[in-house]
């Protein structure tokens, strides 16, 4: 019988143990352990707390581990954990204005009140093999200087000040959360921007892409990245006022985008958020521009069918856990419909085949 | 809140994994599907510790459902051993330490993917769909928006176009499964892709509840609701299979599969409701090839 479906049971026990050994490796080759990787695959363990919307710099390292450096993995691993804890309320929110930046960086000025910080950015390396990495045991230093804490305003401020950028209005709209409610379209910005930053890195990365390349042009800079650690409080109940219970890493992104001016908008710069855990800038950028693009209604600007235009289809295949598994899911068993799409295929042929005898006697 | 199970194996997990909240809100949906058979009610889908499109759905509702009290089957493409109904169903024995059955009879609750058992089920029963696209009008209308205000103006047009020109091009409905049904004349409802042999029985005794995890969507159909398979007056519906008797159990009324047996064409039929072709052979019937049927050795 069909043993290679039908196994069941122990072929399931032993593909575990199997896997186990092989996530493993060699035995000769020391372990690496769950700090090595929170602490050196840093940019890894950030992508996956972003994407499993889980802020846990330790249980994303073990969820690495545990997916032998698959990313997506770990994120499932971490979305399914996240479904088992209770939501027990939610925090202020954070003022990014108020973040002690590792970097800092615009395009739109050449300098700016609390500088430009470069920071620990890949940008001006050259990409070349460093072959003294594969020898162990180097220990690098940068230079240190004391911090000097500066204020650092956010820099479409400037522009906002002459009115030459869209304004943003505060709300004090309690924002939906959609790991609680299932999706409804249209959906707001807040919940668009939940779900761009959970959101697959290379899919929004190719959305932001496409619309650079003209599906949808909509010419960004980046008016400000900033990436450093902001503190989070709650307000507790029984206290009736707010604490600080830690501090987290954050990438925000503005872009300031060009913008002609509509029927009910005079020309003005407008502008697309990205803001995602960690140090993670390439999806705050893609972020900023995808909600950008997706922001072409309440800018008054035309629809011109570019996917990124088009919130239904960024939304609902932006999710790379959903999508992957239902990828995956063809590898299970179909044999009941491909019997009957066999059989009806046979019929259907045999129908033909019959008639094409008839119409050559 | 959680509620400690001694005896389970997972102490860390409330009783059936989902905490207590998000299961009152499932059986919310689910209650709302009951009163509007057919209707797909959005719910708050968790990510589950099984991927999206392996029966996340049907895992919610199921756990939604279950009791202490409960006994389950778990079953994909007919069979108890298949991998996915395995994993399955050891999931439950370790999250909420139900007992489990392979007899459709001994069920209160069964969980199913791509079939309808052939065993009739009973008032006292609950039928757990997986599905992974529920909306029927789907791969005509990809957009949720559009297929939402289509069903809520019974707008079914499309559909019966898109029969009917299975008619013109092939001679007949050219859908062999997950063949769409209306549900008590109103809602037009997809059976997840069960053959269409199984559709008749979509008219039962049992309670019928459809998960869909990814796509965040419950349904029902209600013990005794009237299910109708969409057709014209002159293609009447026909619920096909292949025109053979089991091989094992000589059943000439199940649904069967196609087992290919050699590399120059050699095959049989057999049913594909293990329980139900065990079931047979244990009472004595035989079918062409009823040598007796044993995996490999350990």
């Amino acid at each position: 019988m069909y043993v290679a479906v039908k196994g069941g049971e122990r072929a399931i026990d032993n593909a575990h143990e199997w896997l186990a050994e092989e996530r493993r490796g060699d035995p000769a080759v020391p372990e690496l352990s769950v700090t090595q990787i929170r602490e050196q695959m840093k940019l890894a363990v950030n992508r996956v707390m972003a994407e499993g919307s889980l802020y846990d710099p330790d249980l994303a390292a073990l969820a690495i581990k545990q997916s032998r450096g698959d990313l997506i993995e770990a994120i499932f691993l971490i979305r399914a954990y996240r479904t088992t804890l209770p939501r027990i309320g939610h925090s202020e929110p954070v003022d990014t204005g108020a973040m002690i930046c590792d970097r800092r960086v615009s395009a739109t000025f050449k300098d700016a009140p609390g500088g430009q910080v470069l920071g620990p950015t890949f940008d001006y390396t050259h990409r070349l093999l460093d072959f003294k990495l594969a020898a162990e045991g180097e220990t690098p230093r940068a230079q240190e200087v004391d911090a000097e804490r500066k204020e650092t305003p956010r820099i479409t401020e400037f522009l906002n000040r002459d009115g030459l950028i869209q304004e943003e209005t505060p709300s004090d709209e309690t924002p939906p959360d959609m790991t609680r409610a299932p999706m409804e379209y249209p959906a707001n910005r807040a919940l668009r921007l939940q779900a761009l930053t959970r959101g697959d890195e290379g899919f929004v990365l190719g959305m932001a892409y496409s619309t650079q390349r003209g599906y949808g042009r909509n010419h960004p800079f980046v008016g400000e990245l900033r990436i450093g650690k902001v503190p989070v409080e709650m307000e507790i109940a029984e206290l009736g006022f707010s604490v600080e219970i830690g501090e987290i890493d954050l990438t925000e992104c503005e872009t300031v985008n060009q913008f002609a001016g509509s029927k009910t908008e005079p020309p003005q710069f407008t502008r697309g958020y990205g803001l995602v855990f960690g140090q993670t800038e390439r999806k705050a950028i893609s972020m900023a521009l995808v909600d950008r693009s997706l922001r072409w209604e309440e800018l008054g600007e035309d629809n011109v069918g570019a996917p990124a235009q088009d919130e239904e289809f960024v939304l609902s295949h932006s999710d790379n856990i959903q999508a992957t598994g239902f990828l995956e899911h063809i590898k299970l068993p179909h044999y009941v419909d491909f019997q009957s799409e066999l059989e009806l295929v046979r019929r259907m042929r045999a129908e033909a085949q019959a008639s094409y005898k008839e119409a050559a006697e | 809140m959680t509620e400690e199970r001694p005896g389970v194996e997972t102490d860390a997990y409330n009783f059936a994994y989902l905490d207590e909240q998000t299961k009152r809100m499932i059986r919310r949906a689910i209650l709302k599907g009951v009163a509007i058979p057919g209707y797909q009610v959005p719910f708050a889908s968790r990510e589950m510790p099984m991927p999206y499109g392996w029966g996340t759905g049907g895992v919610q509702v199921t756990a939604a459902c279950l009791t202490p009290e409960d006994r389950l089957k778990v079953i994909d493409q007919g069979a108890d051993d298949t991998t996915n109904a395995v994993s399955i169903r050891k999931f439950f024995e370790r999250t909420a330490g139900v007992e489990t059955t392979e007899h459709t009879t001994e069920a209160t609750v069964i969980q199913t993917r791509h079939r309808i058992p052939e065993t009739p089920m009973t008032e006292d029963q609950i039928l757990v769909y997986q599905v992974p696209i529920p909306e029927p009008l789907r791969f005509l209308e990809p957009r949720e928006t559009e297929t939402r205000k289509m069903h809520g103006l019974e707008e079914y047009g499309l559909m019966h176009v898109k029969l009917y020109e299975d008619i013109a091009r092939h001679g007949e409905i050219a859908t062999a499964y997950a063949y769409p049904v209306k549900v008590e004349g109103r809602y037009v409802m997809d059976p997840s892709p069960i053959p269409k042999f199984d559709n008749p029985r979509l008219e039962s005794p049992a309670l019928q509840l459809f998960g869909a995890g990814r796509e965040q969507r419950i349904y029902a159909v209600p013990p005794y609701s009237k299910v109708v398979s969409l057709d014209f007056e002159d293609h009447p519906f026909d619920p096909s299979k292949a025109d053979h008797p089991c091989a094992l159990c000589g059943a000439e009324n199940t649904y069967l599969d196609e087992v290919i047996m050699d590399d120059a064409g050699g095959r049989m039929f057999v049913c594909s409701d293990t329980d139900y072709c065990a079931t047979r052979q244990a009472e004595g019937h035989r079918g062409a090839q009823s040598a007796p049927f044993t995996e490999a050795a350990e």
